[in-house]
């Protein structure tokens, strides 16, 4: 039986709507209590309990990535899932849910529990994400029912989208059956061909082909469509879009108004399109090339305006480790994405509560509980008695300089090195295991 | 992927008398330090992808000027970029212009001989991922005329894969003495990657579809001869050329701007002068957000009334290998924006017309355009090689501050 008292921090759980100082007790894996301060001071001396100190310390439950990729199996060589959840628990995060372009491409129950074995040695709970087509083609969707039943939690072709506008719905109606999401990549890649940023006046004058606003908004739009038809024919069905990495302000409005209209549509907007506009790129600086790309001022500005009005159901970093010699070539060549689990507390801090006066408890419930119900991963990004003990512990006014050589991933692809952020993370606690602990993490 | 093959020869200036033959040993020490740099470099790329290298070296060798074994530098600082570098004319401050047209003058009106031996066994690599006759010859002409030894490496071939990556056939070429490398490369931005990887001073030939700086500053050379006496001082004694020195002077590009390096350095270039550019071309070559690269720049449609305005017309070739995806009717491009006698009397009978080369007679422009009284082509390509001297000799002459910083690193 192992047990830890978190004593004298300031507890904010938006699942609960708790944002008071409270004690908080984890006995085996769970969260057993949570008291007025002092209040299991007696209960923890009886059981040799693990004190933790949180003076001045936000306690807040575990955050949820909806969005990363892990590489295993196949790309070892850009991560683990051993060093990207090891990266996940250094950024605050509990739970991470695994893109499946790996190689292969995790299509089917073996490589979903292959993902999730202890061999893997996360420290992070993983949560694979199956692919929606076989081999992720795009011409047969997966067979959702045992993808699910071997701990799939959605399913995507992530990296490429479901273009085909009769799979799509096929993936809907296969998925909705057994309650999974279908997270789009929404990018029309016969418009994006050798496209390596958004399209306008920069890309111009850098002389580089541009992704249109409309490669993503058209594909929101046709798949809302899609939706909207399944419902009018099956009105019980469960079938629930999600928009992976939302970077315009179209695709945003075609997600507002088809909430307004009641339909189950979901989107995560990341990061990284939320601090930086395709300025970033400079020259041609390949940590700043991602897919969707960075867009422009306007483009993040409507994003923030969709993340305070709550349009945006998740923030989702789309960690995407790539080594540096691959990221070192020509831009147009170097592969897409960064890492984003150790940024992303510190950029949704500096962006939205410090820079956009967004309540911490909203900033947190972005990071944690929406995500982990968008998803029904259930007892997590919650602090209720019985929840699992995940938990992170930072503290909110301490800035802090990241350093990409210091990242717990294997890769250092990033365009925030050297940022100064807040809320520098103390501790990670994941099941009731101290997996993140910064006075003994290697400098 | 294919083994690659890079053949490296230091083609030594002819214009230097070299009497005594290289020893066998020597030319098998440096083969081999050519090998080490070459394997050294790898990073993580498969064995089957390491480069295969031969470094071939004339005949004969001076023993006073005799090869030094190439030696390793450091990592280049983050953020540094070395000032003899060309790699975008927006880099260049209206004084760099000035200097750089300045030291075209004067080396034009040195005499060859003395010119020779201005930069005399100065290492000068020209790193060619591209074919280009007329830009590679202009720029190696221009090296051996300043009495530097030049080698070409040629990474060209339809069909097999390129192994090595451009940060290590950079290093290799700067383990193997290059002082300068001179790129022209199909990538936007590739000059920036290997000027960060090296520490070297970089000069663009040609990047993707990004910049030609060389090709923008013998424009406007070229443009500048064409000047009414009384407006032509810039480039001259003073060292000087301000923000008017174009002022009055109209130069429209026509065509295939989408993919223009050179209309882009130009448009980024001319107008600092006080030039108005105005680019002329159909929508799938010429999108509406290209107006934004810089002020005084402005799209018009219509050829004949661009015409109508200019005293420069620049005449593109269509770039067939960079449509890939977009359609574009020849015969109708031809109907509206090709630069024949009867369009050029009628709207700007006074024009001269430029072109960066190569001309594809009967698509862009005629026959009669090409061989008649406005063009400037010839000239063109004579100020490039004047140019091409003065850029050579502004990356050899400057010093590296190893300090500096970008001031975009935060
Ligand atoms: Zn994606």
């Amino acid at each position: 039986m192992t047990t830890i008292l978190i004593q004298g921090g300031h507890l904010v759980d938006p699942s609960t709507g708790m944002d008071e100082r409270r004690d908080l007790y984890l006995r085996d894996g769970r969260v057993a209590a949570l008291e007025l301060p002092g209040k299991l001071n007696a209960l923890a001396k009886k059981e040799k309990t693990t004190i933790v100190n949180a003076t001045g310390m936000v306690v807040a439950p575990g955050l949820v990535d909806i969005h990363v990729h892990l590489r295993e199996p196949g790309q070892a060589y850009k991560e683990t899932i051993a060093s990207g959840t090891h990266a996940a628990a250094a950024g605050g995060f509990t739970s991470v849910c695994a893109m499946p372009n790996t190689s292969p491409v995790n299509d089917s129950p073996e490589i979903t529990r292959w993902m999730q074995a202890a061999d893997r040695k996360a420290v992070a709970r993983v949560f694979p994400i199956a692919a929606a087509t076989l081999g992720s083609r795009g011409e047969a969707v997966a067979d959702c029912k045992s993808l699910q039943a071997a701990g799939a939690v959605a399913v995507s072709d992530d990296g490429k989208p479901i273009l085909e506008g009769s799979i799509m719905l096929e993936a809907l109606v296969q998925a909705g059956r057994v309650g999974l999401p279908v997270i789009q990549h929404a990018e029309d890649t016969r418009v994006t061909q050798g496209a390596s940023m958004n399209a306008g006046a920069l890309a111009f004058r850098l002389g580089l082909r541009g992704m249109s606003v409309d490669a993503e908004s058209g594909i929101v739009e046709r798949d809302i469509e899609l939706l909207s038809r399944l419902r009018k024919s099956d009105p019980a069905s469960r079938a629930h879009l999600h928009v992976a990495h939302l970077s315009t302000a179209k695709a945003l409005e075609a997600v507002r108004r088809a909430k307004r209209s009641g339909l189950h549509v979901t989107c995560e907007v990341a990061p990284h399109h939320f601090a930086l506009t395709q300025a970033a790129i400079g020259d041609y600086n390949t940590d700043a090339k991602m897919n969707p790309p960075l867009r422009n001022e306007e483009d993040r500005a409507a994003l923030i305006g969709g993340i305070m009005d709550g349009t945006v159901d998740a923030i989702a970093t789309d960690h995407a480790p790539h080594a540096l010699h691959e990221k070192e070539q020509e831009f147009e060549r170097a592969p897409n994405g960064i890492i984003g689990l150790e940024t992303a507390l510190g950029l949704s801090l500096l962006v939205l509560h410090r820079q956009h006066r967004m309540p911490l408890t909203r900033v947190l419930a972005l990071l944690s509980s929406q995500p982990a119900q968008l998803l029904h991963l259930k007892h997590r990004g919650s602090l209720a008695v019985g929840s699992f003990a995940d938990v992170v512990l930072f503290r909110p006014n301490d800035d802090w300089p990241f350093h990409a050589c210091e990242s717990k991933s294997k890769s250092r692809n990033t365009p925030f090195d050297g940022w100064k952020l807040p809320g520098r993370i103390q501790m990670t606690i994941c099941e009731g295991r101290i997996v993140h602990d910064a006075r003994f993490s290697a400098k | 992927m294919a083994p690659f093959a890079i053949a490296v020869g230091w083609i030594l200036n002819g214009s230097m008398p070299i009497k005594r033959k290289m020893s066998a040993k020597k030319a098998a020490r440096i083969t081999r330090s050519a090998k080490i740099a070459g394997n050294g470099a790898g990073n993580g790329h498969s064995s089957s992808s390491r480069p295969l290298l031969t470094l071939e070296v004339s005949p004969s060798i001076s023993p006073r000027n005799k090869i030094a074994i190439p030696q390793f530098h450091g990592p280049v600082p983050p953020g540094f970029l070395h000032p003899g570098s060309a790699i975008s004319v927006s880099h260049f401050t209206l004084e760099d212009v000035g200097r750089i047209l300045a030291e075209a003058s004067e080396l034009e009106a040195m005499p060859a001989a003395r010119r020779a031996l201005r930069y005399t066994k100065r290492r000068v690599a020209l790193l060619f991922y591209e074919s280009s006759t007329r830009t590679r010859t202009s720029f190696e002409l221009a090296a051996k005329s300043l009495g530097a030894d030049t080698a070409l490496v040629s990474a060209l071939s339809s069909s097999i894969e390129k192994g090595e990556s451009l940060k290590d056939t950079g290093i290799t070429l700067r383990s193997l003495g290059a002082e300068c490398i001179i790129l022209r490369h199909p990538n936007s931005g590739a000059p920036y990657l290997l000027a960060r990887s090296t520490g070297l001073p970089i000069l663009n030939a040609g990047d993707g579809s990004h910049e030609h700086p060389s090709q923008a500053l013998l424009d406007l050379r070229t443009i500048l001869a064409h000047l009414p006496p009384s407006a032509r001082t810039a480039g001259k004694r003073n060292h000087s050329i301000g923000d008017r020195a174009l002022q009055g002077v109209t130069v429209t590009i026509v065509g295939d701007i989408l993919h223009s390096r050179v209309a882009r350095s130009n448009a980024l270039l001319l107008p600092r002068l006080g030039a108005r550019v105005i680019f002329c071309g159909p929508e799938v070559l010429l999108p509406e957000c290209a107006a934004a690269i810089g002020p005084g720049v402005e799209i018009e449609r219509d050829f004949e009334r661009a015409l109508k305005q200019s005293n420069v017309v620049m005449m593109l070739r269509i770039q067939k290998e960079r449509l890939a995806g977009l359609e574009i009717d020849l015969e109708d491009y031809i109907e509206q924006y090709q630069l024949h006698m009867q369009r050029l009397a009628a709207h700007a009978p006074a024009a001269i017309v430029l072109h960066p080369g190569p001309v594809i007679r009967g698509l862009e422009i005629t026959g009669e355009i090409a061989d008649g009284p406005n063009s400037v082509v010839a000239e063109q390509v004579y100020h490039g090689s004047i140019i091409r001297m003065a850029l050579l000799a502004r990356a050899l002459d400057a010093h590296p501050k190893r300090n500096e910083q970008s001031s975009k690193n935060r």
